[in-house]
Formats: C-alpha cells, structure tokens, sequence
C-alpha cells in the first residue's frame, strides 16, 4: 500500500524555530518520497550538525545523524557498502562548504550516486548566527556585531567544477519546485547538488522570505531557469562540445545574484557513478554487505592463494 | 672452525637503488634452504639517495629481532661503509667496490672488493645492452647478493632458483642477464677464494617447518581478508599504506578500497560502510589517528563496530614518519572527548598480526564499539619467517546481529526497533541499514537513536554503554589478554607490549642463564585486565618495563590499574627499534644499577 505524508512523520518533535525555511525542504523531502513511493527500508538519510542535522529525525527512513562536515563521508561509506540503497545527506551551508568543504569537494571527483540537500542560509542558525561560507562581504546580519570580512563562496560553481553531475538551486518555501528537484536528483545516477536558499528568521533578517520573493521590475527576484527555456542538461556526455558549452553557461548563470536569482537545474550531465567504476575495477557488481563471510561461526574465504605467494618455497637439489 | 647458518648480513645504499630488492632475494634464498629470517627495513623520509639499510639475521633456530653487531656488510657505496663498519664484528665480511679507495684495516675484516662496473660491462656486451650501460648498474644488487651467498660458500642454483621466483611477470626478460651476472659474480669470488677466507657458511637443513615470509602489513592485510573485512579505508601515510594498497592490489577478494581526501573522511566513512553491514576497517599512522579522535567518540556512542589500524612511528607532529616508536598508547586509549568504551589491543609480532586482525572484527561486532590495533613501524615494516597462517581455529563471530527473521520475529514480540535498547550486558541487538528503520546521532539518545537532552535518559544511556567496558573484561579469553614467556615463578619480570616482544623473546633463554627472567606481554589495553595483571606482577622481585616510548606509558597504565609501580624502565625513543644485544644489556643493568631508567640509544 502506498505511503503518505502522515506515515512518514515520526513522533519526535520538532525543535526549529517557528517560521524556519527547513520546515518546507522537510515536506518537501518527504512529498518527494510520497511521490517515488521509494522502499523506505533502502532509504537512509545522513544528517551533519545544525539545524539542517535534525531533519532525518523528523522522517520515518532509517536516519544517520553524524558530525560538524562529515555527512558526506559517512554517506559515501554507507552507499559504496550497499549500493541498493538511495542516500540522501541534508547539510548546512556552514556544515558541507565550510568544514566539510574538503569532503564536498572530493566527493565530486567520485561521482558517487548520493544525493547532497544544502540548506542554505548565509548563517550559523544554531549557535546563533555567525557568518558562514555563503554569507557575501560586508553584509550584517542582526547577530554579527560587525560586517562580515569574507567574500562568500559560490557553491554550484564549486560543485559544477569538481564533478558533481546534477547541480541545481531551489527555494525552501516554494514546495513544489523543491520537491520536484529533490525528485530529479534522487533519481540522477551520480552524485547530486541541491543547495537550497534557507531564510533563517532567526538570524539572516537580510536573505529573509520577503527578499527572496520581492517583486523586482515586474517579476519575482527568484525565478526558475526552466521557465526561461534554459536547458542545463548535457544530452550526450561524449560530446566535448556540448559539454564545455553547457558548464560555461551554468557557471555563468550561477554568477547571477541580486535583482534576480535563478532557481532550477543549472547543468546535469550522465556519467559513471564509482560503482559503476569499482564494477569494472571487480569485474562484477561490488555490494560488500551482500558478501557472505561466515557459514557457522567459520571464515568462508579461501586465502589459499594468498598464503602461497608468501609461503617460504623449499628448494632441495634433485 | 666455520659459523654455520648463524649470522646478521647487512646491505646499505641510497634509498631507490635497491636495496629492499636486494635484502628480500638474499632473505628468500637463505629461507628456502630452510632457514629462519628477521629482516628490519631502515629508511629515510625522502624518495631517492638518502641512506637506507636493511640488516638480515639468518638463524637454525626461529628468530624474531635485529643484532646491532654486523657478521657480513655488503654494499656497493661508500655512505654505507663509512657508517657501519664500526658495528662489523672482528674476522667479519666487508664487500665492498674494488673502484673505491677505501680505508679498511684488513687484520680485522675479511675484505671483499668487487669488480662491480667489469661484471656490469661483461653482462652489458654478452646481452649485446652496451648501451643501457647505466640502467643496468641495478644490477649492483645481484652482484652483491650472489657474491655474499658465493662468500657463505651456497651453491649458486639456489640464488637461481630464487631470482627464478623474483623474475617474473614484465620483469622476466630481465632474468637471463642477472643470472649470467650472478654467475660471473660467484667465478670471481672462487677464483679469488674468498669463500675460503670466510668464517660463515650457509649449509641446506633438513627443517621443513611449514613456514611463511611476510610483513607485517601484509600479515595484517591477509588476516583482514580471511576475517571477513570487505570495506578498507585511507589516507596515504608511512608506514601504513603498504597495508591498503596490498588489498587493492587484490580486487578477486572483493574489499572496496577507498583512498580518501584525509583521515577524517577515512574513519567517517569506515563507519558509514559498518552501519551497512559491512566489515569496515581504515589503516593509518599517528598523524592520521590524532584527525580521527572526534569519529572514534562517533562510534562509541552510536556502538558501531569499526577497526583503526594505527601503525606508530615517530612522533610527536611528524616526527620521524619512517623510524619506529611506540609512543601513542597513551593517546589511544583516551583519544575524542569524554568516554565512550572501546578496545585498544596491540599485537607483538607478524604472526600474531596476521590473528589478532581477524579478532578485532570480531571484538568490534561483539561488542559493537571502535577497536584500535595498535601496531607499530617494527612489525609493519619487518619481514620474518613464521608459521603459515592456519585458519582451522579461528572463528567469525558477529554478536547480536539480527538477520531479516530475527527482526520480524522482534518487531511480532516488541512492536518497534530499539537500536539502543537496554540490555543487561549492555549490548543491544544490532541491525543493519536497509534491514529496517533505526536512527543513529551524536547527540546523547534515547532507545530509538533520537536526540535526548533528558537527565535520567542521560545517566541511564551512558551506563549501558559503558557496561560493555566489564562484559568485555569478563568474556574475553586469556589469550587475547596477555601472554607469558619463561618460568613461573621468576625473580624478575620483563614487561612490554607490541614490538618489543621480538627481541625480548629472542633474550630470553640468554638471560635465564644468569637470572631467573620471565616475560609478561600485554595484548589488551583497553579494557585494562587489572585484577589478572595484578594477581600476575604483585609478588615480582622486579618488575622491568620495556618500551619504545619516552615515558614507559605501559608502566604508567599499570601503575593507573593496579597501583603497582614499576621501578625500572629500559626505554628507547632515538627512533629505532630494539635490538637483541641492547635488551640482554638494559635488563642485565636494570638488574644490577641503582638506576630508575635505562635508556638505549643503538641503531643508525
């Protein structure tokens, strides 16, 4: 029988402030869900630490909540173990670029079929709003005591340039839309971006609900790329050309910032994921928690072989 | 009178020329007419020409340590020879290259010059590679095995049959030219008789034990195979890679190796991988094990069963990253913040690492908690002849982990999954990702793994954990606890851990001679087995600690567990391991001096 909204909630209750951005990527990972009717005993979410670190708790899926930075590890850990599993890591902006930037990085040049959720909100929410990563110069927030002295970084340029092969943008408070690329991205074979914008009411009175949806000339300050007939996807990934066009045009759109942000699948392209790689590195399909070690109580691998390569070989002059 | 299959060689020369290659083909050689080998690898933090070395110590009898004094030193430069010589024994065997001036006194040593550069070119015009002259100075190596099994008067087909064996692969068409060197090599030394003025000789025995030659990472590396462990991690660190880059170079077993971005990702991951099911383990050195402190308090409040290799070398920072230490025990059994229970134990040998690595996984899933194998630079790096590894007694045993029925069965019984369900012995049935639902957090938990600030919880949820601490110390068998060597009752006990093991037993006998020694080696250090230690040490003349660190850590913990103090410490922190002479003299001094610390100093 299909699941609904109400079969994914916990009873575990929520503690985010009241008005927060995460409480529409929450219902929206879990309308996601409803829609792809995944089997929730294969789905696991991988949390790090912040607000964004409690979500897996509020979601009825096997949830790993782990360290400041360290979910996409843990989450590449728990996919390359058994890969039949969809793993879905919701981060924070201060969490996978500043002190999990390494991870987030490097992860990219794995194309790891893992899906990466960033909510981003220019702050440090839970420890009460200093800058973080995505926070641009000389900005104040309400809690900084004075503007910060940081350029910010620009996370899809970074994810775009280091692998990553689905690199969208969307917005915590249009559901829809965000349910949609969460849908997209959990379902790209390869390792996937969603770095959503995230107003923390708390802390960031300046990327606030009313910022991001202000009517600037007529329109939306936030509008979605696939209204503008912008095709981010590369539609054959041995076509060099077509794919140094379609990353110097997602580079440039995510330069976009200001009287419009775009929203929307910036540039996706099909390639092997590192189980595909590991596949022909084995020769067979690697799922290391389908490996029988044991047949009652004793090791069933042969290491024969292994010995022998090592074993001292007598030699007796015939 | 001739010194029969009893001596140390030792080959010296600039890192990258050969000598590992040269030192493994005189070791396989002197194995395969049935002897026993210790060999110890020597060498710099640097890639090309900074000196190197690699003593080999052949013996009748099973050896497991290096000598300091030299029986044979072979080596085709002058770096070698100058530092070495002083450690040459008298009447003992210098070769050397006949182009060098060099000046050693003649009366003392058996000189061997050899025509390196003729050999090389006679080689060179017979293979018709004049012009690869230069590459084909590899082959200085060759040359100076055979002229050392030449001198010990071996028969040169057993050389043969070794390279025979080295040779292989895209490396066999270099085969015909070493064996025609060899040959030229071993008419030189006859024609010259040097073989005559040798006082050793390598005679074939009958012994024909079932015997392996191996590493200790790769002892290691073979144990975490048939141990079940499919998911490997690390970052590149001396001297712990050669462990995951043998599983690498191994993809039929089926371990996914990831080489990751830092130590951090390493253990993270690791972790990842055993929450799936999997065995998991990550290897690395000291500076790596100092990143992973944070994921290991990770692990033990969320019980997930994960193996740290922590090879040890020279610290503190980077230390010296390719010399020997024994300096992070104390580190480990306190590394993250808090407490959280875990295993630390350390394994003395390259047979028992082979072992010991199969226990820990099953320690890990027994008690579902992050062990640390604390090995160091002398076991991983060392090559030795031991039993071939025999897995008819070796058992896997994963502990409470629910298969599919079980859990349906639990879940008919309790309604829901508790992944932290209190137990009596503190261990909760486990499951793995994919098998059901279950949350896992940093944070302090309830039964169900969710965020829990409540103060009962709290002190309720820590005891469970640590519980495991006292099953542990209550289930596990002696063996994995610790090991005695020597009588009984003796006056003075030797005490030590890891590495030292080696050279201690190879004293041993020496030392019961003179005094009445017995040796006391811990394996499990965390959970420390107090009441058995103490019941062990409590009526000793003398305790003696040993070890490779600055402080005695051992002597410390022991001290923390059973309130006994040990007076005398024989230390060694020069970044070089013990060798046998410097143990027989720290203990016979320990003994005698009214000296709190012995502190030994040998080694190049």
């Amino acid at each position: 029988m299909a699941y609904k909204i109400s079969d994914l909630k916990t009873d575990y209750q929520s503690d985010w402030c009241p008005g927060c951005g995460d409480f529409g990527i929450l219902n929206a990972i879990m309308s996601a869900l409803v829609d792809l009717q995944l089997d929730l005993n294969k789905v696991v979410l991988v949390s790090g630490i912040g607000c964004s670190g409690k979500t897996p708790h509020y979601i009825n899926t096997s949830g790993i909540h782990t360290l400041h930075g360290r979910d996409i590890p843990f989450a590449s850990g728990i996919k390359l173990a058994n890969p039949e599993l969809t793993v879905i890591v919701t981060g924070g902006d201060g969490n996978t670029y500043g002190i999990g930037a390494g991870h987030f990085l490097n992860a990219g040049r794995r194309n790891i079929d893992i899906t990466c959720l960033v909510f981003n909100n220019g702050v440090y929410g839970l420890t009460k709003g200093q800058a973080s990563p995505t926070l641009k110069l000389g900005m104040k927030t309400k809690s900084l005591p004075l503007p910060n002295i940081n350029e910010a970084i620009n996370p899809l340029v970074v994810a775009i340039s280091c692998g990553y092969t689905f690199v969208a943008r969307s917005y915590a408070y249009d559901v829809k839309h965000l349910k949609e690329i969460i849908k997209q991205a959990i379902l790209h074979k390869g390792l996937s971006l969603v770095d959503i914008l995230q107003p923390c009411p708390s802390y960031n009175d300046i990327h606030t609900k009313e910022y991001f949806e202000e009517v600037v000339n007529n329109s939306k300050r936030i509008y979605k790329l696939e209204e503008t007939g912008y095709d981010g996807e590369v539609k054959d990934p041995n076509n060099n050309e077509e794919i140094q066009q379609k990353l110097l045009q997602a580079i440039a759109k995510s330069q976009e910032w200001g009287e419009k942000i775009p929203i929307g699948v910036f540039y996706k392209i099909n390639l092997p994921t590192l189980t595909d790689r590991l596949k022909e590195r084995y020769k067979k399909d690697i799922n290391p928690s389908k490996d029988n070690i044991e047949q009652n109580g004793k090791p069933t691998t042969d290491i024969s072989k292994l010995i022998e390569e090592i074993e001292v070989k007598r030699y007796i002059r015939g | 009178m001739k010194k029969v299959n009893n001596f140390t060689w030792l080959i010296g020369g600039p890192q990258g020329s050969g000598v590992d290659s040269s030192a493994n083909t005189f070791a396989k050689t002197c194995a395969s007419i049935g002897l026993y080998i210790f060999g110890k690898r020597e060498y710099h933090s640097n890639i090309k020409g900074a000196h190197s070395y690699y003593p080999i110590t052949v013996s009748d009898k099973p050896v497991r340590s290096h000598t300091d004094s030299i029986d044979i030193l072979a080596t085709f430069e002058k770096e070698t020879l100058s530092l070495h010589k002083e450690n040459v024994v008298e009447n003992g065997i210098i070769i050397f290259d006949k182009d060098y001036n060099v000046d050693l006194n003649p009366n003392k040593y058996t000189l061997v010059p050899l025509p390196f550069n003729d050999i090389i070119k006679e080689a060179a015009v017979k293979f018709q590679r004049e012009k690869d002259y230069s590459k084909l100075q590899i082959m200085r190596n060759v040359i100076t095995v055979a002229a050392s099994l030449s001198i010990l008067n071996l028969d040169v087909e057993y050389l043969i049959k070794t390279l025979e064996s080295v040779f292989i692969g895209r490396r066999s068409k270099l085969l015909e030219i070493n064996i025609f060197a060899a040959n030229l090599t071993y008419e030189y030394i006859k024609s010259n008789s040097f073989n005559k003025k040798s006082i050793y000789e390598l005679r074939p025995t009958e012994n024909n034990e079932n015997l392996v030659l191996t590493s200790g990472t790769t002892a290691t590396a073979i144990g975490k195979i048939a141990g079940g462990c499919r998911f490997q991690t690390y970052y590149p660190i001396t001297p712990a890679s050669d462990e995951s880059e043998y599983l690498e170079a191994h993809p039929e077993y089926g371990v996914v190796v990831v080489q990751t971005e830092d130590e951090i990702a390493a253990i993270c991951m690791a972790i990842g991988a055993s929450l799936a099911g999997v065995r998991a383990s990550t290897s690395t050195s000291g500076p790596g094990f100092s990143l992973m402190a944070e994921a290991q308090g990770w692990a033990g409040i969320n019980e997930v069963p994960v193996v740290i290799f922590n090879y040890q070398r020279g610290g503190p920072s980077t230390g010296l990253p390719t010399r020997h230490e024994q300096g992070d025990l104390e580190f480990a059994l306190y590394a993250g913040h808090s407490e959280f229970p875990r295993i630390v134990l350390s394994p003395g040998d390259i047979e028992e690492s082979f072992y010991l690595a199969i226990e820990s996984f099953n320690l890990a899933e027994k008690y579902q908690l992050p062990v640390i194998f604390l090995s160091d630079k002398a076991i991983a790096n060392s090559i030795q002849t031991v039993k071939s590894f025999n897995l008819s007694n070796v058992k896997i045993e994963r502990g409470k982990m629910l298969s599919d029925q079980d859990l349906l069965t639990l879940l008919e019984k309790e309604g829901r999954y508790k992944r932290f369900k209190i137990t009596e012995d503190g261990i909760s049935p486990r499951i793995s990702l994919g098998q059901g639902i279950f949350w896992n957090t940093g944070d302090e938990h309830d039964e169900f793994g969710h965020i829990c600030e409540e103060s009962n919880n709290r002190t309720i949820m820590f005891d469970k954990r640590m519980r495991k601490m006292n099953t542990i110390i209550k289930e596990l068998d002696v063996s994995l606890k610790y090991r005695m060597y020597g009588p009984e009752n003796a006056d003075y006990t030797l005490i030590g851990w890891g590495s030292v093991k080696g050279p201690i037993l190879d004293t041993l006998e020496e030392l019961n001679k003179y005094y009445k020694v017995n040796f006391l080696q811990i394996i499990l250090l965390k959970p420390f087995p107090s009441e058995e230690i103490l019941s062990l040490i409590k009526n000793s003349k003398m305790l003696i600690g040993i070890e490779m660190n600055y402080s005695g850590q051992l002597c410390n913990l022991i001290r923390k567990e059973t309130g006994i103090k040990i007076n005398k410490r024989i230390l060694k922190w020069n970044g070089r391991s013990f060798s046998r002479e410097e143990i027989f003299k720290g203990v016979i001094d320990a003994i005698n001096l009214d000296q709190e610390k012995i502190i030994c100093k040998s080694g190049i």
